[in-house]
């Protein structure tokens, strides 16, 4: 049984593990990669079963990357480059991918922005010269930016304000993240984004979009030689940008407390709590902690056999659902989460209660060997799968490359994987699972209406507290 | 209903699945016949070592019992919680342990059972799944279980103004029958649900003589015979009566249904096109230009692209088995909810009155037959594809002939269905949230 509400949650799950192994027949064996002269990474994918390729440009910029105060401004300009350029018309993009009988879109994370279209494979060399074209030659008016900022605004309120979820899950962001950019939302705070304009969104552009910032990657019924080709014509004459920042980000100072906080709103009919700790991600060349990690989210929440589900909804019936998850591929510092929608009935305390008693109990009882064994069978199994959706496996390339992954950790990480111990799961959670690295979240309903007072006779003027005052 | 909505749309892709003369990949579907009567359509592929299996029942929530209300639902969530010899856990390990996947979904029309298995332990794999379709435990600690998480996912759609909207329009557009309400049942009818209901749900909604089978992997024809007979045999050979047919109940004019949040989410609708129909094709171009989720829709250009009222707007065709609607989808602050409506209004009539440009026809027809072949990329949406063909009863050359059928609609077509079935007038907009300068008319 899966419930609407997971889904919720875990849309603010990265889900971490790309799972492949490698075999005779690993994904890694379809995946041929290069590089052109202006610092351009091409990655291409092979499967031939069906004439359909999908063709991505990923930036390694993204919300994170961002100036304090404009916030949003990435995704803005992700919606602004369909605008058109010199020489396409506004929407022209679109109408001809789909006058090609392809379909397009773009996303925008903290660390990247990716464009894409999916279409014939002949079709690819076409794909290629709007792609390149704006890269750089975007032209903008002020009447799309104030148009498209009010559709930018209408996208906020279907993602956010109009979900109490969402707005709890950007509060626990915010709490978590005192000092790196991970704490503010990609879609960008509603105030910011108001105010976002031309020049905001062009300087951003004229920064980050360039080809020594971009991962061109494609999957599907082609061959790398056609590719290297094809690249090298429409992607190749663009210059590298010698002005390119370094991606250094602020980090996190040390958490001295415990930080808690409750989200009440009139629309929330299924309260639960969430607990996330921040945690170290994958590094390139150092990705063990990160694949203890991952094992320790499949073990504490993979499904009806994770611990959690066993302790909390199976046994002590206080928990609906339980998980844990884990965003292992991030820039910088990520986080491991672990919630409970309780029972009709459990107080929340008495859940968050439950769910800190069972990760500690898991600590003490220690790595069930044949659930780890199983785990790992399904990580092998899914090697096989993944090769049937490169689009999928494309995908994963691109997160893992512009979040600081080489292509030799992407097809080293299942073998990773497979070598993860018991006690180096252990020492992940004691290291991790520490609450005063840690948020706490409360979702709630309204506070419960007071019956009301009778008025008492002849009450005192009560003595009203006069507001603080803010010194200059 | 959102969730209605899109099953509906599901049908929709399905109803036109199948390749054309693809370029450079072919997908060759066999029907395969096994001694024991049952009829699969297979696609071999064995370039990757898994199969996809769909299992189809027509019926889905719609044939719950009288007073049953959510019990199709509760059964088919139930599934996957013990079978056999196994409880609810060491089932979920035997299939881990196999990596297999099961998946069991339900809604108004069908049930579908969606499994994918390794050639390495495919015997085990089918025989654990049999043991879930024939022999489901439903155990009262699993029942209850489930039913908690259902009561949880209708309460909290009692709060989301996706599914009151979807609700309310659905029970104004289809009052009593089966389609005018949740089919998760109601907090008091799940409630209610007892063992007995969940078993007789199961000996209702999951029986031969309403079942599809496709296949696409690693598997012959030879091997797939063999192992459906005695996967599938043993299920009942038939289940009640399918609802009738119904036309919705909709008359023009706004139902505003308050609630306190910053954006008005619209459905609008009103009666539609049904599959069979020679409109069907003309209807479904026509869409496309209409609101058909391109960003190059009419909808798109002229409520987002060039007024900036949305974030999405969209047309879709719903043919359901028993009722066939138009309808639409808009969500804008409630400030600007009610210009939204009016440009959606204005189009609708724009369309209805002088019709979409040559140009626009061409468009979409490039667009249709162009994305065809691009459907068919990968064993499993193949295997979703070829299973719909069955269930829309189309025969197995449809493929090699739908894209001509497109071809051969002409702006005239186009534009006849136009003036016939888009009424401005009669389309009734649902609205859910604080929408100023609108208000309910009857």
């Amino acid at each position: 049984m899966r419930l609407k509400i997971l889904s919720r949650l875990a849309a603010a799950v990265i889900l971490a593990a790309p799972m492949m192994t490698t075999s005779a027949q690993a994904s890694n064996d379809l995946v041929t990669d290069f590089e052109l002269d202006n610092g351009m990474q091409v990655v291409v994918i092979e499967d031939h079963r069906a004439p359909v390729v999908v063709h991505m440009v990923w930036y390694r910029a993204g919300a994170a990357d961002e100036t304090p105060g404009v916030s949003g401004v990435a995704h803005f300009l992700e919606h602004l480059l369909f605008k058109g350029t010199d020489t396409m018309e506004p929407g022209e993009l679109s109408k001809t991918v789909a006058e090609n009988g392809g379909t397009d879109n773009a996303f925008t994370s903290h660390d990247y922005t990716a464009y894409f279209q999916r279409v014939a494979a002949d079709r690819l060399g076409l794909m290629m010269t709007m792609e390149a074209d704006r890269m750089k030659n975007v032209r903008l008016t002020e009447a799309d930016i104030l148009t498209e900022r009010e559709v930018i605004i209408e996208e906020r309120n279907q993602r956010t304000e109009n979900s109490p979820q969402a707005l709890f899950r950007e509060q626990t962001m915010a709490a978590q993240y005192l000092n790196h950019r991970y704490g503010v939302p990609v879609i960008g705070w509603r105030h910011e984004m108001e105010t976002l304009d031309l020049d905001d969104a062009l300087s951003y552009y004229r920064t980050f979009y360039s080809p020594n910032n971009a991962i061109l990657i494609v999957a599907g019924d082609v061959t790398p030689d056609e590719v290297r080709a094809l690249a090298q014509d429409h992607y190749g004459p663009i210059p590298a940008n010698p002005d390119l920042p370094e991606r250094i980000r602020p980090s996190e100072p040390a958490q001295t407390a415990e930080r808690r906080m409750i989200y009440r709103d009139p629309r929330v009919a299924q309260p639960y709590v969430t607990r996330s700790y921040l945690a170290p991600e994958r590094d390139p060349g150092d990705q063990d902690t990160a694949a203890a990690l991952v094992m320790l989210s499949e073990l504490l929440g993979g499904g009806q056999t994770g611990y959690l589900t066993q302790k909390l909804v199976f046994e002590q019936q206080v928990a609906l659902y339980t998980s844990a998850y884990y965003g292992g591929l991030s820039l910088d510092d990520t986080t491991f989460g672990t919630y409970i929608v309780p029972a009709e009935g459990v107080p929340l305390e008495e859940a968050e209660a439950a769910l800190d008693a069972a990760l500690a109990q898991f600590i003490a009882d220690g790595v069930d060997a044949e659930q780890l064994d199983r785990i790992k069978m399904q990580v092998r199994a899914s090697q096989i799968y993944e090769r049937d959706n490169v689009e999928a496996l494309a995908r994963r390339y691109g997160a893992a490359m512009t979040q600081g992954l080489t292509i030799a950790d992407i097809q080293a990480w299942p073998e990773i994987l497979q070598e993860v111990t018991e006690a180096e799961i252990l020492t992940a959670a004691r290291e991790v699972l520490n609450r005063n690295r840690a948020v706490t979240g409360y979702l709630m309903g309204p506070e419960p209406q007071p019956e009301p007072q009778p008025e008492p006779a002849a009450s005192p003027a009560p003595a009203t507290q006069a507001e603080p005052e803010v010194s200059q | 209903m959102i969730r209605a909505v899109f099953s509906a749309l599901i049908a929709v892709t399905l109803a036109l699945p199948a390749l054309t003369q693809p370029a450079r990949a072919e997908v060759e579907i066999q029907e395969v016949k096994t001694p024991g009567g049952l009829t699969a359509w297979l696609v071999e592929e064995h370039s990757i070592p898994f199969t996809a299996l769909e299992i189809w029942f027509r019926g889905g929530t719609s044939i719950d019992r009288p007073g049953k209300r959510g019990a199709i639902n509760l059964m088919t969530a139930t599934l996957e919680e013990g079978a056999g010899d196994l409880d609810a856990l060491a089932f979920t390990r035997a299939k881990e342990a196999l990596a297999a996947s099961f998946k069991y979904d339900v809604g108004d029309d069908t049930l579908s059972v969606s499994a994918k298995f390794l050639t390495e332990n495919r015997d085990q794999a089918v025989a654990l799944l049999r043991e879930s379709l024939i022999n489901p435990r439903f155990d009262q600690d699993a029942i209850d279980r489930v039913r908690g998480q259902v009561l949880s996912i209708i309460r909290s759609d009692q709060k989301d103004p996706n599914d009151i909207a979807g609700n309310a329009f659905n029970a104004m557009a289809f009052g009593d029958h089966p389609y005018g309400t949740d089919s998760n049942g109601t907090l008091d009818s799940v409630a209610a649900l007892t063992r007995d209901d969940i078993l007789q749900a199961h000996q209702d909604s999951m029986v031969r003589d309403r079942m599809y089978i496709g296949a696409v992997g690693d598997i012959t024809p030879e091997e797939l015979s063999a192992l459906l007979d005695d996967l599938l045999g043993d299920l009942p050979p038939s289940g009640p009566a399918l609802p009738e047919t119904i036309e919705p109940a909709l008359t023009g004019g706004v139902t505003v249904a308050p609630f306190d949040t910053p954006q008005s989410v619209a459905l609008f609708g009103h009666s539609g096109v049904a599959r069979d129909s020679e409109d069907f094709f003309p209807a479904y171009l026509l869409n496309t230009i209409l609101g058909g989720g391109g960003f190059e829709s009419r909808l798109m250009t002229e409520v987002r692209e060039k007024r900036g009222l949305t974030y999405g707007v969209y047309s879709f065709i719903v043919d359901k088995d028993h009722a066939d609607m138009w309808m639409g989808q808009v969500q804008s602050a409630n400030g600007r909810i009610a210009d939204a409506i009016d440009v959606i209004r204005q189009q609708w009539a724009e369309i209805a009155e002088n019709g979409v440009t040559e140009d626009e026809l061409i468009a979409a027809k490039k667009y249709m037959t162009g994305a065809y072949p691009l459907r068919f990329d990968g064993n499993g949406p193949i295997a979703n594809i070829i299973t719909g063909m069955q269930i829309e009863n189309m025969p197995l050359d449809y493929p090699a002939t739908r894209n001509d059928k497109v071809n051969a609609v002409t702006l005239e077509q186009v534009n006849d269905v136009a003036r016939r079935y888009l009424r401005p007038d009669a389309l009734r907009f649902v609205v859910v949230g604080q929408p100023e300068g609108l208000t309910s008319t009857n």
